[in-house]
């Protein structure tokens, strides 16, 4: 740059010396080009840098906003997800408590009303008895309508209690969306502050008491019983 | 035969004491944790215990220590049903004395074969 400008200098002297103005003019304009060249590249690095920073200020508004909103809003979809399988359970559980003693009940009398009628038609079965059971025939029937009835609306508590999963699946989908959008937030602003970004090899922090086995995430280590087939082995192995 | 059921979920604690319904136990009582349980177990009476891992307040395996360190308790059965699958936690378990370890997800077969691996052990 310099050796040019210089041999740009002599030109333009030698230009004047002769007086040939229309040359002087020209050498001039191509000093004050070189000028302007560099000066447009520097805006041109400033404008970048700004254009970095503000997208820079845009995202870390974004992830203010998802910390202030977005993240407690997801906490409470969770929160109505426990209520919504907690309900689901105790709906079912309720249905099926009721039906279990009928179906218990309708079972000891069908084997009971069984046994006489067998009796009866092998001519074993003296008439009061018969007068007897044939009471019990009745009782047994209007007993299975009302039981059978209760059964069949405890069926179907037990069908409308699985339409959490349809609900609690549109809403865990939602919050995976926002755990997926602060991800790639969270790396562009890694990105962005100039770091490179190095996952430490140590895993976060295992809780205290891991949980459930999520199957493909928990069970790679191999230190986890995969079944209760694993967990038996593992015992008898102890010498259970 | 008097069985106690522990657990922080009280959808579990209902399963469960359906399950043993079905078995033929149908005197149970229930407790949320390790510190509720405890002193419905040291008031006596109790013959069987079924817990949690995972609870606030007080752990299972905190309860079960607690268990066998009481003279009065100390040969109590206890299954444990737990979510916890860790090798580590199973051995932990084994070596505070528990006398079955059933992990959540369960079926009521497995509920009862190990239920009643624990009263053989016991009678024989």
């Amino acid at each position: 740059m310099t050796s040019e400008h210089l041999d740009l200098a002599r030109q333009l002297v030698a230009a004047l010396e002769m007086g040939d103005e229309a040359k002087a003019d020209e050498l001039l304009d191509r000093v004050a080009g070189a000028r302007e060249a560099q000066l447009f590249q520097e805006v041109g690095r400033l404008t970048r840098q700004l254009h970095d920073t503000l997208a820079s200020f845009t995202l870390d508004a974004r992830i203010a906003d998802m910390t202030a909103y977005d993240i407690p809003d997801a906490k409470e979809r969770l929160n109505h997800v426990i209520t919504m399988t907690e309900q689901a359970a105790d709906q079912t559980l309720t249905a099926v408590e009721t039906a279990l003693p009928i179906a218990q009940a309708l079972t000891e009398q069908s084997t009971q009303l069984s046994a006489q009628w067998s009796r009866f038609l092998d001519r074993e079965m003296p008439l009061d008895e018969f007068k007897t059971m044939t009471a019990e025939i009745a009782g047994h029937f209007q007993y299975a309508t009302q039981g059978l009835d209760k059964i069949q609306g405890g069926l179907n508590d037990i069908l409308m209690a699985q339409g959490f999963q349809d609900i609690t699946g549109q809403i865990i989908r939602r919050v995976i969306d926002l755990v997926h959008e602060l991800e790639t937030s969270m790396v562009d602003l890694i990105r962005i502050s100039g770091r490179k970004f190095k996952p430490s090899d140590a895993m976060a922090t295992q809780p205290e008491l891991p949980g459930p086995v999520v199957p493909g995430i928990d069970d790679k280590a191999g230190d986890v019983a995969r079944s209760q087939d694993d967990v038996d082995d593992l015992l008898s192995s102890l010498g259970f | 035969m008097k069985i106690l059921i522990v657990d922080d979920f009280s959808t579990m604690r209902r399963i469960v004491k359906n399950l043993l319904k079905d078995l033929g136990f149908t005197n149970t009582v229930e407790a949320d944790d390790g510190k509720t349980a405890l002193p419905i177990l040291e008031k006596g009476g109790i013959d069987f215990l079924v817990t949690d891992w995972n609870m606030p307040g007080m752990t299972g395996i905190d309860l079960l220590k607690a268990v066998r360190a009481n003279p009065n308790l100390a040969h109590l059965p206890v299954l444990m049903v737990t979510a916890e699958a860790k090798r580590e936690q199973i051995i932990m378990a084994a070596q505070a004395g528990v006398n079955g370890y059933v992990i959540k997800p369960f079926t009521a077969a497995t509920l009862k074969e190990k239920i009643e691996k624990i009263f053989e052990r016991i009678d024989g």
